[in-house]
């Protein structure tokens, strides 16, 4: 049986998708040209963008069509430093950076980059479920700041933040607002005005559509300067011949997001229970992470001391099934994931961590064969660990 | 379209991980005549390896383990068991890391450091064999030294590089990996580089 349950990773072309697709493969024109064939691409993309637009409730003209939810990041953080350099005519912007210690490296690297060049960014800490502090917020907040990011859901352990009062706060002392909707938009509705939102990022194949095109929202009349120039594409906001077939896909995949979407949360937070509740009956020792009820309805993040997680995810992987681990050794670096640590959760447990993310093909049998694989998996592993000879970390606990 | 490639790793590894030979059974490390213990949880590795001794040839009859590790860990310390049984303690106090790795079939980059911990566990229960057995004075200390924390390069492996033909920073880095991610290792890395081309080649 094979089993995908790494959706937070990326997920499968929604079959409506692929047809779509499929029948545009013809469809070559340059949108910026004014014969036919480009007129063709433009009215495609123009159609996608008047889609993405309608699914989030912005107008079309606050659309940016980008390369990826990282790109759209990194636009955002970067279009700061531009202003803040003036190098946006007649603005000059504040010059601190507030995010959170749980956010994408796509957020994490590009904020160290800009500390380099001269911004101040401050990291909000989370509790053991991964939210914010919103007082912690407030401390920080001041006339000094000029952009708050924080993630809507977190790919790791699927907690949300409230996104709402996080906006009001940021936009009442001044500071513009941006959120990384990637997990979370087609899976809840997002409105980014209801949201009081300035920036927004959306990922085309986190919603089954293609990979390589992503979306970010700008609020009409924010500051803006491009992060790749050089072109009038995109009103001048991001140089580069439009990928007319990816974001053809991004319109249909979100126009298919608003037809399932709320059904999909209820049968996928069924099939989640029915997963943390055999896991819990089934396997000994074990600790939950993320929020239990404030969190993405397909992920499931768990830790299970003892065993390796790269171990775990390879043993699964010979069984058919796809996972992934905050576990250092299958990132190649030395750290255990970022996100687990920000959680207060200890080395160990983040090493012996797997996050299980659901889809919507995702199915209970599924659910069933990874009750039956996952514990005998993590028997095997803890019967060969160092962790429970005599004397071990957990010896006294099996 | 291309199928799924294999995993990062060989067969050979992967042949070790799917069948992991030689797992210690239960908990109790008591009825072993030596027992070797290195890493720790925290870190995402630990190995434990136990042996048996015959004690007029002082051959290893017997070599077992456990790991908290992933898949190149369980696979190193796999066939780094197979490899020692026969060998004399002496013989066995001296397996590299690399003739591991190269009984592995080669190992990525990233994973050598998660494979270096099995010979070193293999050398304290030698160690704790002597120790046990009114032998203290045979107990070797480890001679190595780790040059280059982040990749496990041992002052061994650069003399071993210098020997297989580097010459310069780069070759030396080009070989071993060495100072490719925090680069604090260069100034002594770079030392001893020269050093050992000194006794070498006389240069």
């Amino acid at each position: 049986m094979k089993v995908y349950f790494d959706h937070n990773a990326t997920t499968p072309l929604h079959p409506e998708v692929k047809k779509e697709m499929a029948e545009a493969m013809e469809m070559f024109g340059n949108p910026s040209s004014m014969h036919a064939w480009g007129r063709e691409a433009r009215a495609n993309v123009e159609d996608a963008r008047k889609r993405v637009a309608g699914f989030i409730g912005a107008g079309e003209d606050e659309i940016v069509f980008v390369g990826s939810g990282s790109e759209a990041n990194n636009t955002v953080l970067s279009l700061f430093i531009c202003a803040t350099n003036q190098c946006i005519p007649g603005t000059k912007m504040r010059s601190t950076i507030i995010t959170t210690k749980i956010e994408h490296p796509c957020v994490l690297e590009t904020s160290e980059c800009l500390a380099h060049r001269g911004a101040r960014v401050k990291y909000l800490d989370v509790d053991r479920y991964g939210k914010i502090d919103l007082d912690q917020l407030e401390s920080m907040l001041g006339d000094d700041v000029g952009l708050v990011s924080v993630m809507m859901a977190n790919n790791e352990i699927g907690t949300f933040q409230d996104i709402e009062t996080i906006a009001k706060m940021a936009r009442s002392c001044g500071a513009l607002m941006h959120t990384d909707a990637v997990q979370a938009v087609g899976k809840v509705p997002v409105d980014v005005n209801a949201l009081g939102l300035d920036f927004l990022t959306i990922s085309g194949h986190k919603i089954y559509g293609p990979k390589g095109v992503g979306a970010l929202y700008v609020r009409k009349g924010t500051p803006y300067c491009p992060f790749i120039r050089g072109g009038h594409q995109e009103r001048g906001r991001r140089a580069g011949t439009e990928n007319t077939l990816g974001i053809l896909g991004l319109g249909k995949a979100v126009e298919m997001r608003q037809l399932e979407m709320a059904g999909e949360a209820e049968r996928l937070g069924a099939l989640k229970a029915a997963l943390r509740k055999g896991i819990e009956e089934r396997i000994d020792d074990i600790s939950f992470n993320g929020h239990p009820t404030d969190s993405l309805c397909g992920t499931l993040n768990v830790s299970f001391p003892g065993a390796e997680g790269e171990s775990i995810l390879l043993y699964l992987d010979l069984e058919g099934i796809a996972v992934s681990t905050g576990s250092a050794c299958a990132s190649g670096s030395l750290d255990p994931s970022h996100v687990l640590l920000a959680t207060g959760v200890d080395a160990e447990r983040a090493h012996g961590s797997i996050r299980i993310s659901l889809g919507r093909e995702s199915t209970m049998q599924e659910v069933e064969y990874m009750l039956d694989v996952l514990p005998r998996t993590i028997k095997r592993i803890r019967d060969m660990s160092t962790a429970y000879i005599k004397g071990g970390t957990h010896a006294a606990s099996r | 379209m291309l199928q799924a490639g294999e995993w990062a790793y060989t067969e050979k590894l992967k042949e070790h991980f799917m069948s992991p030979k030689n797992i210690m059974q239960g908990e109790n490390t008591d009825e072993f005549d030596g027992v070797g213990m290195e890493g720790n949880l925290q870190c995402g590795d630990q190995m434990m390896v136990v042996i048996r001794v015959d004690k007029e040839s002082e051959v290893i009859t017997d070599c077992q383990w456990k790991t908290y590790g992933c898949a190149s860990a369980i696979a190193s310390t796999s066939i780094l068991s197979e490899m020692v049984k026969g060998m004399t303690l002496d013989q066995a106090f001296h397996i590299s890391p690399k003739e591991v790795a190269k009984e592995l079939g080669g190992l990525p980059e990233n994973k050598i450091h998660c494979s270096v911990l099995g010979d070193k566990a293999l050398r304290a229960a030698i160690n704790d064999y002597y120790t046990r057995n009114g032998m203290g004075d045979k107990v070797k200390q480890e001679q190595v030294k780790t040059i280059c924390q982040c990749m496990s390069i041992t002052d061994h492996d650069i003399e071993d590089a210098v020997l297989e033909g580097a010459r310069t920073y780069f070759e030396l880095q080009e070989r071993t990996k060495l100072g490719t991610v925090c680069g604090q290792c260069k100034p002594e890395a770079e030392a001893l580089l020269e050093k050992f081309k000194h006794i070498h080649f006389g240069a």
